[in-house]
Protein backbone atom coordinates (compact mmCIF):
# COMPACT_ATOMS: atom_id res chain seq x y z
CA UNK A 1 0.00 0.00 0.00
CA UNK A 2 1.30 3.39 -1.07
CA UNK A 3 0.62 6.01 1.46
CA UNK A 4 1.39 9.63 0.56
CA UNK A 5 2.37 11.95 3.39
CA UNK A 6 0.26 15.59 2.92
CA UNK A 7 -0.89 17.87 5.63
CA UNK A 8 -4.69 16.04 4.66
CA UNK A 9 -3.37 12.57 5.45
CA UNK A 10 -1.19 13.04 8.22
CA UNK A 11 -3.43 13.75 12.00
CA UNK A 12 -0.87 15.02 14.53
CA UNK A 13 -4.41 14.83 16.96
CA UNK A 14 -4.71 11.40 16.04
CA UNK A 15 -1.42 9.99 16.46
CA UNK A 16 -1.16 12.06 20.25
CA UNK A 17 -4.84 10.37 21.22
CA UNK A 18 -3.48 7.22 20.32
CA UNK A 19 -0.36 7.57 22.27
CA UNK A 20 -2.33 8.94 25.60
CA UNK A 21 -4.60 6.23 25.24
CA UNK A 22 -1.93 3.08 24.46
CA UNK A 23 0.68 4.60 26.39
CA UNK A 24 2.90 3.77 23.89
CA UNK A 25 5.14 5.89 21.38
CA UNK A 26 3.75 4.45 17.65
CA UNK A 27 6.76 6.31 16.05
CA UNK A 28 9.12 4.35 17.39
CA UNK A 29 8.01 1.26 14.93
CA UNK A 30 9.97 0.80 11.88
CA UNK A 31 8.06 -1.63 10.22
CA UNK A 32 9.65 -4.84 10.54
CA UNK A 33 6.90 -6.69 10.30
CA UNK A 34 7.92 -9.17 13.24
CA UNK A 35 4.56 -8.30 14.61
CA UNK A 36 2.62 -9.94 12.18
CA UNK A 37 4.72 -12.44 11.53
CA UNK A 38 3.91 -13.50 15.74
CA UNK A 39 0.46 -12.47 14.92
CA UNK A 40 -2.27 -16.05 15.27
CA UNK A 41 -4.97 -14.15 13.57
CA UNK A 42 -3.89 -12.13 10.46
CA UNK A 43 -6.04 -14.57 8.12
CA UNK A 44 -9.27 -13.62 9.65
CA UNK A 45 -7.97 -9.58 9.36
CA UNK A 46 -8.37 -7.51 6.47
CA UNK A 47 -4.85 -5.25 7.14
CA UNK A 48 -2.08 -6.79 9.00
CA UNK A 49 -0.91 -5.92 12.28
CA UNK A 50 2.63 -3.97 10.32
CA UNK A 51 0.45 -1.98 8.26
CA UNK A 52 -2.28 -1.26 11.29
CA UNK A 53 0.87 0.33 12.53
CA UNK A 54 2.11 2.18 9.85
CA UNK A 55 -1.56 4.09 9.11
CA UNK A 56 -1.49 4.87 13.01
CA UNK A 57 1.87 6.62 12.35
CA UNK A 58 -0.27 8.88 10.23
CA UNK A 59 -3.03 8.87 12.71
CA UNK A 60 -5.02 7.60 10.01
CA UNK A 61 -8.26 6.90 11.95
CA UNK A 62 -10.68 7.04 9.07
CA UNK A 63 -9.10 4.42 7.39
CA UNK A 64 -8.76 2.30 10.60
CA UNK A 65 -11.90 2.80 11.06
CA UNK A 66 -12.73 0.52 8.12
CA UNK A 67 -10.26 -2.35 9.03
CA UNK A 68 -11.54 -5.21 10.86
CA UNK A 69 -7.78 -5.92 12.36
CA UNK A 70 -8.09 -4.48 15.61
CA UNK A 71 -11.15 -6.13 16.31
CA UNK A 72 -9.98 -9.29 15.34
CA UNK A 73 -6.92 -9.26 17.43
CA UNK A 74 -7.19 -11.44 20.26
CA UNK A 75 -4.98 -9.29 23.24
CA UNK A 76 -2.43 -12.20 22.88
CA UNK A 77 0.24 -10.39 23.28
CA UNK A 78 2.64 -12.46 20.87
CA UNK A 79 3.29 -9.15 19.20
CA UNK A 80 4.14 -7.39 22.09
CA UNK A 81 6.87 -10.04 23.22
CA UNK A 82 8.85 -10.11 20.25
CA UNK A 83 8.58 -6.42 18.74
CA UNK A 84 12.49 -5.31 18.30
CA UNK A 85 11.01 -1.13 19.03
CA UNK A 86 10.02 -2.74 22.50
CA UNK A 87 6.38 -1.18 21.65
CA UNK A 88 3.42 -3.07 23.17
CA UNK A 89 1.05 -3.72 20.13
CA UNK A 90 -1.57 -5.31 21.67
CA UNK A 91 -1.99 -1.76 23.53
CA UNK A 92 -2.45 -0.19 20.38
CA UNK A 93 -4.63 -2.16 19.09
CA UNK A 94 -6.73 -1.40 22.58
CA UNK A 95 -6.84 2.28 22.25
CA UNK A 96 -7.95 1.57 18.02
CA UNK A 97 -11.14 -0.57 19.83
CA UNK A 98 -11.62 2.09 22.53
CA UNK A 99 -10.83 4.98 20.18
CA UNK A 100 -14.68 3.17 18.32
CA UNK A 101 -16.06 1.55 21.64
CA UNK A 102 -16.19 5.47 23.59
CA UNK A 103 -18.36 6.79 21.17
CA UNK A 104 -20.96 4.20 22.57
CA UNK A 105 -21.09 1.70 19.48
CA UNK A 106 -20.43 -1.91 20.06
CA UNK A 107 -18.28 -4.64 17.69
CA UNK A 108 -20.85 -7.78 18.81
CA UNK A 109 -24.31 -7.53 20.18
CA UNK A 110 -24.59 -9.60 23.39
CA UNK A 111 -28.38 -9.91 22.78
CA UNK A 112 -27.95 -11.04 19.22
CA UNK A 113 -25.71 -14.16 20.76
CA UNK A 114 -28.02 -17.58 20.84
CA UNK A 115 -28.92 -19.23 24.38
CA UNK A 116 -27.46 -21.98 23.78
CA UNK A 117 -24.05 -20.38 22.61
CA UNK A 118 -24.41 -18.63 26.37
CA UNK A 119 -25.05 -21.40 27.83
CA UNK A 120 -22.09 -23.67 26.70
CA UNK A 121 -19.72 -21.26 26.61
CA UNK A 122 -17.24 -20.71 30.23
CA UNK A 123 -17.91 -17.28 31.46
CA UNK A 124 -14.42 -16.16 31.26
CA UNK A 125 -15.10 -15.93 27.36
CA UNK A 126 -17.87 -13.98 27.75
CA UNK A 127 -16.97 -11.31 29.90
CA UNK A 128 -13.50 -11.49 27.73
CA UNK A 129 -15.45 -10.89 24.67
CA UNK A 130 -17.69 -8.41 26.20
CA UNK A 131 -14.66 -5.99 27.48
CA UNK A 132 -13.02 -5.96 24.43
CA UNK A 133 -16.18 -5.87 21.60
CA UNK A 134 -18.73 -3.62 23.30
CA UNK A 135 -19.14 -0.09 25.02
CA UNK B 1 0.12 -25.80 55.08
CA UNK B 2 -2.71 -23.49 54.36
CA UNK B 3 -2.95 -21.16 51.41
CA UNK B 4 -5.28 -18.33 50.36
CA UNK B 5 -6.87 -19.08 47.21
CA UNK B 6 -8.69 -17.22 44.78
CA UNK B 7 -11.27 -19.11 42.23
CA UNK B 8 -12.69 -16.77 40.00
CA UNK B 9 -16.21 -17.46 38.14
CA UNK B 10 -15.60 -19.91 35.49
CA UNK B 11 -14.33 -22.50 38.41
CA UNK B 12 -17.45 -22.56 39.69
CA UNK B 13 -19.53 -23.33 37.09
CA UNK B 14 -18.01 -25.01 33.56
CA UNK B 15 -14.69 -25.45 34.66
CA UNK B 16 -15.06 -27.08 38.23
CA UNK B 17 -13.23 -29.56 37.24
CA UNK B 18 -9.99 -27.69 37.54
CA UNK B 19 -10.77 -26.63 40.78
CA UNK B 20 -12.40 -30.01 41.94
CA UNK B 21 -8.76 -32.15 41.40
CA UNK B 22 -6.50 -29.13 42.37
CA UNK B 23 -8.40 -29.22 46.22
CA UNK B 24 -8.32 -32.57 45.97
CA UNK B 25 -4.64 -33.09 44.70
CA UNK B 26 -3.63 -30.44 47.25
CA UNK B 27 -5.46 -32.47 50.34
CA UNK B 28 -3.24 -35.28 49.54
CA UNK B 29 -0.22 -33.36 49.95
CA UNK B 30 -1.24 -31.79 53.09
CA UNK B 31 -2.07 -28.46 52.11
CA UNK B 32 -5.48 -26.90 52.76
CA UNK B 33 -7.18 -24.54 49.89
CA UNK B 34 -8.86 -21.23 51.89
CA UNK B 35 -11.24 -19.61 49.52
CA UNK B 36 -10.70 -15.54 50.32
CA UNK B 37 -13.80 -14.07 51.71
CA UNK B 38 -16.09 -11.42 49.14
CA UNK B 39 -14.26 -12.28 45.82
CA UNK B 40 -15.96 -10.59 43.16
CA UNK B 41 -14.58 -11.49 39.33
CA UNK B 42 -11.34 -10.47 38.16
CA UNK B 43 -12.59 -9.15 34.87
CA UNK B 44 -11.08 -12.00 32.89
CA UNK B 45 -8.52 -9.42 30.66
CA UNK B 46 -6.77 -6.75 31.76
CA UNK B 47 -7.81 -3.33 30.42
CA UNK B 48 -4.96 -1.78 28.28
CA UNK B 49 -6.11 1.65 27.89
CA UNK B 50 -3.83 4.22 30.00
CA UNK B 51 -6.48 5.94 31.38
CA UNK B 52 -8.88 3.14 32.46
CA UNK B 53 -8.44 2.75 36.34
CA UNK B 54 -11.91 1.66 36.84
CA UNK B 55 -11.19 -1.75 35.08
CA UNK B 56 -8.53 -2.30 37.82
CA UNK B 57 -10.69 -2.04 40.91
CA UNK B 58 -12.13 -5.21 40.55
CA UNK B 59 -8.95 -7.34 40.51
CA UNK B 60 -7.48 -4.86 43.16
CA UNK B 61 -10.48 -5.36 45.23
CA UNK B 62 -10.02 -9.04 45.66
CA UNK B 63 -6.14 -7.98 46.40
CA UNK B 64 -7.43 -6.27 49.41
CA UNK B 65 -9.51 -9.09 50.52
CA UNK B 66 -6.48 -11.40 50.69
CA UNK B 67 -4.54 -8.48 52.51
CA UNK B 68 -7.48 -8.32 54.96
CA UNK B 69 -7.40 -11.89 55.75
CA UNK B 70 -3.71 -11.80 56.51
CA UNK B 71 -2.59 -13.74 52.76
CA UNK B 72 1.29 -12.44 51.61
CA UNK B 73 0.61 -14.96 48.78
CA UNK B 74 -2.54 -15.67 46.62
CA UNK B 75 -3.04 -18.79 44.86
CA UNK B 76 -4.70 -18.73 41.55
CA UNK B 77 -5.57 -21.81 38.74
CA UNK B 78 -7.37 -20.20 35.69
CA UNK B 79 -4.51 -18.99 33.63
CA UNK B 80 -6.66 -15.62 32.84
CA UNK B 81 -7.23 -14.66 36.61
CA UNK B 82 -3.99 -15.15 37.37
CA UNK B 83 -3.29 -12.82 34.46
CA UNK B 84 -5.62 -10.26 35.24
CA UNK B 85 -4.66 -9.82 39.28
CA UNK B 86 -0.88 -10.10 38.51
CA UNK B 87 -0.93 -7.11 36.19
CA UNK B 88 -3.37 -5.02 38.09
CA UNK B 89 -0.48 -6.19 41.21
CA UNK B 90 1.87 -4.67 39.27
CA UNK B 91 0.21 -1.44 39.27
CA UNK B 92 -0.62 -1.10 42.59
CA UNK B 93 3.01 -2.16 43.42
CA UNK B 94 4.91 0.10 41.07
CA UNK B 95 2.91 2.67 39.79
CA UNK B 96 2.25 5.31 42.75
CA UNK B 97 -0.05 7.88 40.89
CA UNK B 98 -2.70 4.66 39.59
CA UNK B 99 -2.40 3.47 43.20
CA UNK B 100 -3.32 6.81 44.71
CA UNK B 101 -6.00 7.34 42.71
CA UNK B 102 -7.18 3.71 42.96
CA UNK B 103 -6.90 3.74 46.66
CA UNK B 104 -8.63 7.11 47.19
CA UNK B 105 -11.62 5.52 45.08
CA UNK B 106 -12.02 2.51 47.29
CA UNK B 107 -11.81 4.75 50.24
CA UNK B 108 -14.37 1.83 51.72
CA UNK B 109 -11.07 -0.16 51.72
CA UNK B 110 -8.07 -0.47 53.30
CA UNK B 111 -4.84 0.56 51.06
CA UNK B 112 -3.31 -1.39 49.20
CA UNK B 113 0.47 -0.81 47.57
CA UNK B 114 0.86 -4.69 46.05
CA UNK B 115 1.96 -6.49 49.58
CA UNK B 116 0.07 -9.78 48.64
CA UNK B 117 2.13 -11.92 45.65
CA UNK B 118 -0.09 -13.43 43.01
CA UNK B 119 1.41 -16.93 42.61
CA UNK B 120 -0.18 -19.57 40.02
CA UNK B 121 -0.44 -23.32 41.71
CA UNK B 122 2.31 -24.21 39.18
CA UNK B 123 4.80 -22.07 40.62
CA UNK B 124 3.33 -22.48 43.90
CA UNK B 125 4.16 -26.08 43.79
CA UNK B 126 7.61 -26.34 42.40
CA UNK B 127 8.57 -24.06 44.85
CA UNK B 128 6.62 -24.64 47.97
CA UNK B 129 6.28 -28.38 47.71
CA UNK B 130 9.07 -29.53 44.90
CA UNK B 131 8.87 -31.96 42.42
CA UNK B 132 10.74 -34.53 43.71
CA UNK B 133 8.01 -34.67 47.02
CA UNK B 134 5.82 -34.70 44.26
CA UNK B 135 7.25 -37.61 42.51
CA UNK B 136 7.53 -39.13 46.17
CA UNK B 137 3.16 -39.16 46.16
CA UNK B 138 2.76 -40.57 43.26
CA UNK B 139 0.05 -43.43 43.83
CA UNK B 140 -0.48 -43.95 39.92
CA UNK B 141 2.14 -42.96 38.01
CA UNK B 142 0.93 -41.48 34.57
CA UNK B 143 3.43 -43.88 32.13
CA UNK B 144 3.10 -44.11 28.96
CA UNK B 145 1.06 -41.20 28.65
CA UNK B 146 2.45 -38.47 26.13
CA UNK B 147 1.44 -35.39 27.38
CA UNK B 148 1.42 -32.08 25.57
CA UNK B 149 2.25 -29.17 28.25
CA UNK B 150 -0.03 -26.14 27.03
CA UNK B 151 0.67 -22.61 27.89
CA UNK B 152 -1.56 -20.58 26.07
CA UNK B 153 -0.92 -16.62 25.98
CA UNK B 154 -2.06 -15.01 29.75
CA UNK B 155 0.69 -17.60 31.99
CA UNK B 156 3.98 -15.92 30.02
CA UNK B 157 2.73 -12.75 28.53
CA UNK B 158 3.56 -10.30 29.04
CA UNK B 159 7.35 -10.44 30.94
CA UNK B 160 6.77 -9.04 33.61
CA UNK B 161 3.84 -11.29 35.19
CA UNK B 162 4.82 -14.29 33.26
CA UNK B 163 5.17 -17.69 35.70
CA UNK B 164 8.62 -18.21 33.59
CA UNK B 165 10.25 -16.70 30.43
CA UNK B 166 8.40 -16.38 26.95
CA UNK B 167 9.42 -19.90 25.22
CA UNK B 168 10.17 -21.85 28.16
CA UNK B 169 8.13 -24.26 29.80
CA UNK B 170 9.99 -26.27 32.55
CA UNK B 171 7.12 -25.80 35.61
CA UNK B 172 4.49 -27.71 33.42
CA UNK B 173 6.90 -30.14 31.87
CA UNK B 174 8.70 -30.48 35.69
CA UNK B 175 5.35 -31.14 36.90
CA UNK B 176 4.11 -33.66 34.03
CA UNK B 177 7.62 -35.67 34.45
CA UNK B 178 7.13 -35.64 38.11
CA UNK B 179 3.77 -37.51 37.17
CA UNK B 180 5.60 -40.06 35.49
CA UNK B 181 4.47 -38.78 32.31
CA UNK B 182 6.22 -38.44 29.01
CA UNK B 183 6.41 -35.04 27.88
CA UNK B 184 6.29 -34.12 24.43
CA UNK B 185 7.29 -30.52 23.83
CA UNK B 186 5.44 -29.13 20.24
CA UNK B 187 6.11 -25.47 18.96
CA UNK B 188 2.77 -24.61 19.27
CA UNK B 189 2.64 -24.44 23.40
CA UNK B 190 2.26 -20.82 23.43
CA UNK B 191 0.31 -20.34 20.47
CA UNK B 192 -2.95 -18.27 21.46
CA UNK B 193 -5.78 -20.44 20.80
CA UNK B 194 -8.08 -17.95 19.32
CA UNK B 195 -9.68 -16.76 23.24
CA UNK B 196 -12.42 -14.46 23.03
CA UNK B 197 -12.39 -14.39 19.46
CA UNK B 198 -14.99 -17.45 19.41
CA UNK B 199 -17.96 -14.62 20.02
CA UNK B 200 -16.47 -12.98 16.99
CA UNK B 201 -17.06 -15.21 13.95
CA UNK B 202 -15.87 -18.30 15.31
CA UNK B 203 -13.94 -19.50 12.58
CA UNK B 204 -10.44 -17.62 13.42
CA UNK B 205 -10.48 -18.76 16.91
CA UNK B 206 -11.18 -22.66 15.13
CA UNK B 207 -8.90 -22.39 13.00
CA UNK B 208 -5.98 -21.13 15.13
CA UNK B 209 -7.34 -24.55 17.61
CA UNK B 210 -6.61 -26.80 14.77
CA UNK B 211 -3.42 -25.28 13.95
CA UNK B 212 -2.29 -26.33 17.68
CA UNK B 213 -3.78 -29.37 18.13
CA UNK B 214 -2.49 -30.47 14.94
CA UNK B 215 1.05 -29.49 15.75
CA UNK B 216 0.55 -31.18 19.29
CA UNK B 217 -0.58 -34.81 17.70
CA UNK B 218 2.00 -34.63 15.28
CA UNK B 219 4.84 -34.16 17.94
CA UNK B 220 3.61 -37.39 19.05
CA UNK B 221 0.91 -35.93 21.92
CA UNK B 222 -2.22 -38.22 23.17
CA UNK B 223 -2.98 -35.72 25.43
CA UNK B 224 -2.70 -31.71 25.88
CA UNK B 225 -2.45 -30.44 29.38
CA UNK B 226 -3.70 -26.49 29.87
CA UNK B 227 -4.83 -24.38 33.02
CA UNK B 228 -7.37 -22.42 31.33
CA UNK B 229 -11.20 -22.98 30.73
CA UNK B 230 -11.18 -20.78 28.05
CA UNK B 231 -7.95 -22.29 25.87
CA UNK B 232 -10.00 -26.02 27.50
CA UNK B 233 -12.96 -24.83 25.86
CA UNK B 234 -11.72 -23.64 22.23
CA UNK B 235 -9.41 -27.01 21.81
CA UNK B 236 -11.26 -29.22 24.24
CA UNK B 237 -14.83 -28.64 23.50
CA UNK B 238 -14.57 -27.55 20.59
CA UNK B 239 -12.36 -30.93 19.46
CA UNK B 240 -15.48 -32.75 18.35
CA UNK B 241 -16.79 -29.97 15.73
CA UNK B 242 -13.10 -29.86 14.56
CA UNK B 243 -12.59 -33.59 13.87
CA UNK B 244 -16.49 -33.59 11.98
CA UNK B 245 -15.52 -30.57 9.91
CA UNK B 246 -12.25 -32.31 8.89
CA UNK B 247 -10.05 -29.45 10.64
CA UNK B 248 -8.30 -31.65 12.19
CA UNK B 249 -7.55 -35.71 11.95
CA UNK B 250 -6.68 -36.65 15.00
CA UNK B 251 -8.02 -36.42 18.32
CA UNK B 252 -5.63 -34.94 21.60
CA UNK B 253 -8.08 -35.19 24.36
CA UNK B 254 -7.39 -31.96 26.63
CA UNK B 255 -6.60 -32.49 30.62
CA UNK B 256 -6.10 -29.51 33.13
CA UNK B 257 -2.81 -29.85 34.72
CA UNK B 258 -5.37 -30.23 38.50
CA UNK B 259 -6.62 -33.20 36.85
CA UNK B 260 -3.46 -34.71 35.93
CA UNK B 261 -2.00 -34.47 39.36
CA UNK B 262 -4.70 -35.47 41.15
CA UNK B 263 -5.21 -38.65 39.82
CA UNK B 264 -1.58 -39.38 39.88
CA UNK B 265 -1.70 -38.55 43.44
CA UNK B 266 -4.58 -41.58 43.68
CA UNK B 267 -7.14 -38.87 43.65
CA UNK B 268 -10.87 -40.97 42.36
CA UNK B 269 -11.67 -39.90 39.27
CA UNK B 270 -15.10 -38.89 40.30
CA UNK B 271 -13.21 -36.34 42.28
CA UNK B 272 -12.33 -34.98 39.12
CA UNK B 273 -15.68 -34.52 37.58
CA UNK B 274 -14.20 -35.74 33.78
CA UNK B 275 -17.54 -35.02 33.27
CA UNK B 276 -16.67 -31.97 32.61
CA UNK B 277 -14.00 -32.62 30.02
CA UNK B 278 -14.99 -34.64 26.83
CA UNK B 279 -15.37 -38.06 26.75
CA UNK B 280 -12.38 -38.76 25.35
CA UNK B 281 -10.59 -37.48 28.25
CA UNK B 282 -11.62 -40.26 30.75
CA UNK B 283 -11.64 -42.60 28.51
CA UNK B 284 -7.98 -42.10 27.67
CA UNK B 285 -6.94 -42.30 31.08
CA UNK B 286 -8.67 -46.04 31.20
CA UNK B 287 -7.08 -47.00 28.25
CA UNK B 288 -3.83 -46.54 29.93
CA UNK B 289 -4.55 -47.46 33.51
CA UNK B 290 -4.06 -44.16 34.88
CA UNK B 291 -6.29 -44.62 37.37
CA UNK B 292 -6.56 -45.45 40.91
CA UNK B 293 -8.64 -49.03 41.14
CA UNK B 294 -12.14 -48.28 42.42
S1 LIG C 1 7.20 -5.57 15.38
FE1 LIG C 1 7.25 -3.49 16.25
S2 LIG C 1 8.69 -2.32 14.96
FE2 LIG C 1 8.14 -4.21 13.84
S3 LIG C 1 6.41 -3.58 12.50
FE3 LIG C 1 5.53 -4.42 14.40
S4 LIG C 1 5.24 -2.64 15.73
FE4 LIG C 1 6.63 -2.00 14.10
S1 LIG D 1 -2.09 -9.20 20.45
FE1 LIG D 1 -3.48 -9.02 18.69
S2 LIG D 1 -2.22 -8.15 17.03
FE2 LIG D 1 -0.80 -8.92 18.62
S3 LIG D 1 -0.28 -11.00 17.93
FE3 LIG D 1 -2.02 -11.20 19.36
S4 LIG D 1 -3.86 -11.18 18.05
FE4 LIG D 1 -2.14 -10.38 16.80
Amino acid sequence: MTLTITAQTISITSIEQLNELSGENVKLCMQCATCTGMCPMTAEMDLSPRTVMHLVQFGMLDRLGDSNTCWKCASCHACTVKCPRGIDIAKVMEALRQHVLRTNRNYIEPSALPAERIAELPQIALVAAFRKLTS
Amino acid sequence: MKISYYPGCTLKSKAANLEAAAVAALATLGIDVEEIDRWNCCGAVFSLTADDLIHQVGPVRNLVRAKEQGATQLVTLCSMCYNTLARANRIMRDDAVKRDTINRFMDEEIDYAGEVEVVHLLTFLEREVGWQKIREKVKVPLEGLRVAPYYGCTLQRPADVGIEPFGSFHLMTGLLEALGATVTPFAAADTCCGSYQVLNGEAGARSTAAVILDNAAASGAEALATSCPLCEYNLGKQQGRLLEAGQITTAVPTFYFTQLLAVALGVAPESCLFDLNSAASLDLLKTKNCLVAA
